[in-house]
């Protein structure tokens, strides 16, 4: 920062705008790939652990590994592999997702009341009518508080994939604010990922209450 | 353990939790507990007890009105030190998880910076008290105890600086019946080594009569209804609300507070194995009775006889007489006493001693002229 | 595995067991980073949490704290603490003093989360029998609540310090050093063996705290608290199930 540079300066953003759309952009695209590719599987798997509830131990244990490595290092491990590319920044932001989702996703599931489930049986669901319409729906309020958690936590993950070129936001943050010197770039970027992440949060309580209406009596 | 028992008196004292206006929690409630008996607070959910109870340690703090523990007004004495001297038992235990039993037990005499030996000796005495092995429980941490136990350590933990008087909300609130009586019975025999002055809350009739020197019978908004002995509440409710309070069986529970021992024992003609009927018949005609209790060689009795079967002359043997009567001691509660004779077929008492010696018998006519009698004759 | 090789072969490359770029150096610019930060990071955070906790006075203010650590990525306290030590000391931010300002913000949340609602989830019951005992304020609270809520706020201390050994690589993009400073040097040469050992290097120290703080926990709490169960992470009332903080 060079003396007498201002700590922020409205023109530069209002200069920028294009490039910040562009960024906030990407920054969205990286994290919806994440957060949807990490859903479909964390759903294969808390699938799988319903059917083969043995599977459950491993599958925690694994991802609470993943979960323990900082983040910096799991998105350059796999730059041997994977070189500088989208990939290698998907495969550490799903790893992260999946600890958060699944979790939720067999608690959820796991606490369908078992009279609940026995009184379906006895109403002659199959199996896949019972999951559909009886399980996921009670199991929704925890899938989808899963979820906020996992996107928040992806939204600020992404910053730190710009160490590898994916960055969306975090480029605003690093690449120009902190090496450049600029603090109107970290102090936006900072900003519009705080924005992004309440927003989300926000939008999808909503979905959540809008999915469970019956679940709002319980809230208090 | 025998530090003197305390006197605690109430002062027109009043506790209103809302602004002037609402109202009271208490309403100018004054009692004297005298100093080593139990007084029970009793009465209906929210009718003050706890508040009552929580304004002498000053957990709450009176809005109108004297506390006094012995004279000396508890809102003078600094909070903590009050407390240290009141024993407080609450109905959750509320054992702190951390700490282990000898440590639960040991936290007011440490606050008191006791010396660590004496802690030491007080916590094995205490526990022995209260009846749990100190080799065994000592170390143990609450998570491992079960209910009763976790009571135990309570009541030991409020005892542990020999406190002249013991706050106890609802102590047996949280265990089942069966254990409730147990420690109910513990408790009197605790309490009649150590003579404490004790404030006994509890929503429970049947536990203030049987643990209560006195109790105290609360109307919703903390109004003192009525406060006597046991017996003579029972027998003299002072409004439709005690006795609506106390229940339509008021009589009967009466009888629990009385023992056996309390009554007139007579003298049951008798007989023994292998004596010839014929004398028995003219025992039996002598005294006018209809039945006769067979005993055998060290006076432990068998069963009764009647009369219509004691024809012909061979000797008395064992058969002869109709087995399974039950028998009383003469700590039995009236109560009991009753409901055994009514389900045996000769509405008569055997009371024996420990060796099982019969001691003489009682009627049920001797109880019901008990329940017509005024207060204090029973206990 | 030739690749592999290739990382074992750096880490026994004398060159890079001296001089100003030492192994040695950077681990112990990461470290003391770390510790330093933890430490100030507790000092603030911990007074806070206890006083909220105990009195339940400013609840909301702890609600608040938690949100902003969720929302705020790790990366962006660097970045705010960047213009922050600049402005406050009026020289160019370079070196350890902003890398430190950004570590204790990040630090702070998940103490005053975790010690705040470790607290309140004390039984009131045991806070009325230590009252009722004659225990002083400040007693109960070194006594009984703080103990008993112990496994919960090591819980908080322990994931700000992984949060932290795992952040402090950003220091390097201020100049801060750290075993960040091999990341972002083999970043720009295209040196994927640098890279990887001190991602595996940074890695293992996160790895390293988290265990020792698991042990710390193992000590330190009463015996008589395991049965109530490993909290590893709490949620204040007001948030929904899932971890207390995000990835690191
Ligand atoms: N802290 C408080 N603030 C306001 N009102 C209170 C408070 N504590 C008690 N009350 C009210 O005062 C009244 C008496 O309460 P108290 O707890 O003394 O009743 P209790 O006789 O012990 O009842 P229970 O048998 O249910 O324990 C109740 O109406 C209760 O709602
Ligand atoms: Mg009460």
């Amino acid at each position: 920062m060079t003396e007498g540079e201002p700590l922020f300066r409205l023109d530069w953003v209002l200069q920028h705008l294009d490039m910040l759309w562009q960024r906030i952009g990407e920054h969205i695209l990286v994290t919806v790939i994440a957060v949807a590719a990490g859903f479909v599987i964390s759903f294969g798997l808390a699938l799988a652990v319903r059917r083969y509830p043995f599977i459950y131990g491993p599958i925690l244990a694994i991802s609470g590994i993943l979960y323990a490595i900082p983040s910096i290092a799991l998105f350059v491990l796999f730059i041997p592999i994977t070189g500088l590319s989208l990939l290698t920044a998907e495969i550490a932001l799903v790893s992260y997702t999946l600890v958060i989702l699944v979790r939720n996703m067999v608690t959820g599931l796991r606490g369908v009341p078992p009279e609940v489930i026995e009184a379906a049986r006895g109403m002659g669901y199959t199996d896949r009518q019972r999951l559909w319409r009886v399980e996921l729906p009670i199991a929704m309020p925890i899938i989808v508080a899963g979820l906020r958690i996992a996107t928040v936590t992806t939204i600020g993950l992404v910053t730190i994939a710009t160490l590898i070129g994916m960055g969306g936001l975090g480029y605003l943050i690093v690449n120009i604010g902190v090496q450049r010197r600029f603090p109107t770039a970290t102090i936006t970027g900072v900003v519009i990922v705080v924005l992004l992440s309440t927003a989300v949060d926000l939008g999808l309580q909503l979905l959540q209450r809008r999915l469970t209406p019956w679940a709002r009596a319980h809230e208090a | 353990m025998t530090s003197s028992a305390a006197v605690v008196t109430l002062d027109h004292v009043s506790k209103r939790y809302g602004p002037a206006g609402t109202p009271p929690a208490v309403s100018d409630l004054s009692l004297t507990i005298p100093a080593g008996e139990i007084v029970v607070l009793v009465g209906p959910s929210g009718c003050g007890k706890t508040t009552t109870m929580k304004m002498i340690n000053r957990l709450i703090e009176p809005t109108t009105g004297r506390i006094t523990i012995d004279g000396e007004d508890v809102m003078r004495l600094p909070a903590v030190e009050l407390r240290r001297r009141i024993g407080y038992v609450i109905q959750q235990v509320g054992l702190f998880p951390h700490l282990t039993v000898a440590e639960n037990v040991a936290v007011v005499p440490r606050l008191l910076r006791w010396p660590e030996t004496r802690v030491r000796d007080r916590v094995e005495e205490l526990l022995d008290l209260v009846r749990l092995d100190p080799a065994t429980y000592r170390d143990r941490y609450p998570s491992a105890l079960s209910g009763g136990e976790r009571q135990r350590v309570g009541v030991a933990r409020a005892l542990a600086a020999d406190p002249p008087l013991m706050l106890m909300d609802e102590p047996f609130g949280a265990v089942d019946p069966i254990l409730r009586d147990r420690l109910q019975n513990e408790f009197l025999r605790l309490q009649a080594q150590v003579r404490k002055t004790i404030v006994f809350v509890t929503h429970d009739v049947d536990e203030a009569i049987k643990m209560a020197d006195r109790i105290a019978i609360l109307q919703r908004g903390g109004i003192l209804a009525q406060y006597d002995t046991p017996d003579a509440i029972l027998a003299e409710p002072a409004s439709e609300f005690v006795s609506r309070f106390v229940g339509a069986d008021r009589g009967l529970k009466r009888l629990s507070l009385g023992r056996v021992r309390d009554l007139a024992l007579t003298s049951p003609t008798t007989a023994r194995v292998g004596e010839a009927r014929a004398d028995v018949r003219r025992r039996l005609d002598e005294a006018g009775a209809e039945y006769a209790l067979l005993l055998d060689e060290s006076d432990k009795p068998i069963g009764w006889i009647e009369r219509r079967d004691l024809s012909g002359d061979d000797g008395v043997t064992p058969d002869d007489a109709t087995p399974g009567s039950p028998t009383l001691q003469p700590e039995s509660t009236l109560r009991d006493a009753l409901s055994a004779m009514l389900g045996s077929s000769v509405q008569l008492g055997v009371v024996v001693d420990e060796a099982e010696r019969v001691l003489g018998v009682v009627s049920v006519d001797a109880i019901s002229e008990v329940l017509r009698a005024p207060a204090a004759t029973v206990r | 595995m030739d690749f592999l090789a290739q990382v074992l072969a750096w880490f026994t490359d004398p060159a890079n067991w001296t001089g100003n770029n030492a192994i040695p150096l950077r681990l112990w610019q990461h470290l003391s980073l770390s510790v330093v930060s933890l430490a100030v990071g507790v000092a603030i955070a911990l007074p806070i949490g206890l006083y909220i906790g105990h009195t339940g006075r400013g609840a909301r203010f702890a609600v608040a704290v938690s949100n902003i650590g969720r929302a705020v990525p790790s990366l962006g306290w660097l970045g705010i603490a960047y213009p922050i030590s600049t402005g406050l000391f009026q020289r160019a931010g370079i070196g350890f003093l902003p890398a430190f300002i950004g570590l204790v913000a990040l630090a702070i949340p998940p103490i005053v989360t975790n010690t705040y609602a470790g607290l309140r989830a004390v039984d009131d019951e045991l806070r009325e029998a230590a009252r009722g005992m004659g225990m002083h304020e400040l007693q109960l609270l070194m006594r009984v609540e703080v103990p008993v809520a112990l496994t919960v706020i090591l819980a908080g201390i322990r994931v700000s310090a992984v949060a932290v050994v795992a952040t402090a690589p950003l220091a390097a993009l201020v100049g801060g050093g750290t075993l960040g400073a091999y990341i972002l040097q083999g970043l720009a040469l295209s040196d994927e063996v640098r890279v990887f050992a001190a991602a595996v290097m940074v890695a293992l120290l996160a790895i390293l705290t988290e265990l020792a703080f698991a042990w710390l926990q193992r000590r330190a709490v009463s015996p008589g608290l395991a049965a109530a169960g490993d909290a590893s992470w709490v949620e204040p009332p007001q948030l929904p199930a899932g971890p207390a903080i995000v990835p690191s």
